[in-house]
C-alpha cells in the first residue's frame, strides 16, 4: 500500500480548476455558476464529515456502531425514494414501502456478502461492512424510487385502461400488469446497463479507487465483479418486492383501484 | 353447486336472475332501492353530475359504496371483486385499448357480432391506433358481450355513433338481452332511444330516481 499522500493545497488545485469554470459558465451566462458553486462546497463538507464519522468508526469498530451508521444510511437512503417520486404513496406507506424493501434486500445481501463470501473478522467489520453497504443502498436506492416511480405514475395515467379491464371481469394483478413489469423493469435497467458497460465504457469506482490505492489489478477486478452481482441481486430483489407491495396498495379488498390512496404531486 | 346444474344455454353459464339495489348509496346519490327484472332494461337520465356514471361504478363494486347489491341469489360482496364484475360488466361511455390489435382483446376469435353491427369481419386483425371512436364503441360492446356477462350496466352505449350504428347496437342489445334474460341498467340522454329500447325509464331527481313521465 504506497498511496500517494494528497495535502489540502492540492486539493485546492482542483478546487481552482471548479472556479474557472464557474467563471466562465458566468461569463457564458449559462445560470449555473451559483448551482456549481454550491454543489462543489456541499461536497467537500459532506465528504468531510463523512470522513470523521469512518474515522471514529473505524477506531470504535462496534456492532452497535456500526449497527447505528446503517441505520442512519437507511434512513436517508428511505428518504431519497420518497423524495425522488412524483406521486408517493398517502400516510407512512411510501416510507414504510420504500426502507423495507431496501432493508430486506441491501441488508441481507450485505450481511450474506460479509458472513459467507469476504468473511473478514469480525463480520462487521467496518472498513468492509460500510462501503459494502453504501453502495449497496445506493444502488437499491435508485432501482427502488425508478421502480416506484414509474408504477404510480402509469397507473395515474392509466387509470382508464386499468378500471376497464376491472370492468371486464380481469383480476387486479392482470389489470395492473403491464404497468407492474414497466416498473420493474426501469428500476432494474441502470444496473443491468451497468454491468454490460463495466470495464468497456467505464471503469467502475470502486475498481479504480483499489487501483489507485495499491491493490493489484486482477484482485480489484474479482470485488468489483463480487460488488456488480451483490448490488443486481440487492436492487433487483430490493425493486421487485417494492414495486410488487405498491401495486397491491393501489387495490383495496374489492379490487378496486384506489388512486385516492397516492399523494398529489409534490412538484 | 345447484346453481350450475341448470345451465342456461343461451346465457352460457346460469339461469337468468335479476339485479337488485337495497340502500345504495355513493355520494350525491341514493340510497336507492332498484329491482332489474331478467330481461328488462331499465334506461336512466338525468342531466349530466346527476351520478349516473357513479351508480353504475358502485353497483359494478368499482367504488366504495354503501348498501347491497345482489344478481339473483349472490350478494356483491360474498365473492371476490372480479368475478362479481365477470358477472355484471359495465361499459364504460369512452372505451380504452391497450393491445395493439383488437382481436388481442377478445377472449377468443372469431369476434361474434361483427355482422351486425356493420363491421368488417377481418376487424379483429385490425390496429386499435386506427380506429375511430364509432369502431371502438362498437367494438368495446362486442369485447364485453364476448365475456358472457350476467347483467349490463352500459354508460351511453351510442354516444358517438350515427343514427344507422346507432339503430345496429340497440338491435343487437335488445336481441342479447331478450335472449340471455339479462337485467340492464342503460344510461342514455336520448328521448326517442329510451322510447326504443326501454321497458322502464327512470331519471335522476336530486340523488333519487323517479319515475319518468
Amino acid at each position: 500500500m504506497n498511496l500517494i499522500e494528497l495535502s489540502w493545497w492540492q486539493l485546492a488545485l482542483a478546487a481552482a480548476l471548479v472556479l474557472a469554470l464557474a467563471v466562465a459558465t458566468h461569463l457564458a451566462r449559462l445560470g449555473v455558476g451559483r448551482s456549481l458553486l454550491v454543489a462543489a462546497l456541499r461536497t467537500t463538507v459532506q465528504l468531510a464529515l463523512v470522513g470523521f464519522v469512518l474515522e471514529a468508526l473505524f477506531s470504535a469498530a462496534t456492532l452497535g456502531w456500526v449497527a447505528l451508521m446503517a441505520t442512519v444510511m437507511l434512513a436517508l437512503a428511505g428518504r431519497e425514494v420518497i423524495a425522488r417520486q412524483k406521486r408517493p404513496l398517502k400516510g407512512l406507506w411510501a416510507p414504510a414501502l420504500g426502507t423495507l424493501s431496501m432493508f430486506v434486500s441491501a441488508f441481507a445481501v450485505t450481511v450474506l456478502t460479509l458472513t459467507v463470501i469476504v468473511g473478514p473478522t469480525p463480520w462487521y467489520e467496518p472498513q468492509y461492512a460500510i462501503p459494502l453497504l453504501g453502495m449497496m443502498l445506493g444502488n437499491t436506492m435508485t432501482g427502488v424510487a425508478l421502480g416506484l416511480d414509474r408504477l404510480t405514475d402509469s397507473v395515474w395515467r392509466q387509470r382508464a385502461v386499468i378500471e376497464s379491464r376491472l370492468m371486464l371481469g380481469e383480476r387486479w394483478q392482470q389489470a395492473v400488469g403491464d404497468a407492474r413489469r414497466d416498473a420493474i423493469r426501469s428500476g432494474m435497467i441502470p444496473i443491468i446497463n451497468a454491468m454490460a458497460a463495466a470495464g468497456v465504457v467505464s471503469l467502475p469506482g470502486m475498481m479504480t479507487g483499489q487501483i489507485l490505492s495499491g491493490t493489484a489489478p486482477a484482485l480489484a477486478v474479482k470485488y468489483q465483479i463480487l460488488i456488480m452481482f451483490t448490488i443486481t441481486a440487492g436492487t433487483g430483489f430490493g425493486t421487485l418486492a417494492a414495486v410488487i407491495a405498491a401495486s397491491r396498495r393501489l387495490f383495496d379488498q374489492r379490487e378496486r383501484l384506489r388512486l385516492d390512496r397516492l399523494a398529489p404531486p409534490n412538484a | 353447486m345447484a346453481i350450475e346444474a341448470a345451465p342456461d344455454l343461451e346465457s352460457g353459464s346460469r339461469p337468468a336472475a335479476s339485479l337488485v339495489l337495497r340502500g345504495l348509496a355513493v355520494g350525491p346519490v341514493g340510497p336507492l332501492d332498484l329491482d332489474v327484472s331478467a330481461g328488462e332494461i331499465v334506461c336512466l337520465s338525468g342531466p349530466s353530475g346527476a351520478g349516473k356514471s357513479r351508480l353504475l361504478r358502485a353497483i359494478a363494486d368499482l367504488d366504495p359504496h354503501q348498501g347491497e347489491v345482489g344478481l339473483g341469489d349472490a350478494g356483491q360482496q360474498q365473492m371476490p371483486g372480479h368475478r362479481w364484475r365477470a358477472q355484471v360488466m359495465m361499459l364504460p361511455a369512452e372505451s380504452q385499448w391497450w393491445f395493439d390489435t383488437v382481436g388481442e382483446h377478445f377472449p377468443a376469435a372469431p369476434i361474434d357480432g361483427l355482422a351486425a353491427l356493420g363491421l368488417d369481419a377481418a376487424a379483429g386483425g385490425w390496429e386499435v391506433a386506427r380506429l375511430s371512436s364509432g369502431e371502438k364503441q362498437r367494438l368495446a360492446l362486442l369485447r364485453l358481450l364476448a365475456r358472457r356477462p350476467q347483467a349490463l350496466l352500459l354508460d351511453e352505449p351510442c354516444a358517438n355513433l350515427d343514427r344507422k350504428a346507432t339503430g345496429w347496437v340497440e338491435a343487437l342489445l335488445r336481441s342479447r338481452v331478450r335472449d340471455a334474460r339479462l337485467p340492464t341498467l342503460w344510461v342514455s340522454h336520448d328521448p326517442d332511444q329510451i322510447a326504443r329500447v326501454a321497458d322502464r325509464h327512470l331519471c335522476f331527481d336530486g340523488g333519487r330516481l323517479v319515475v319518468a313521465r
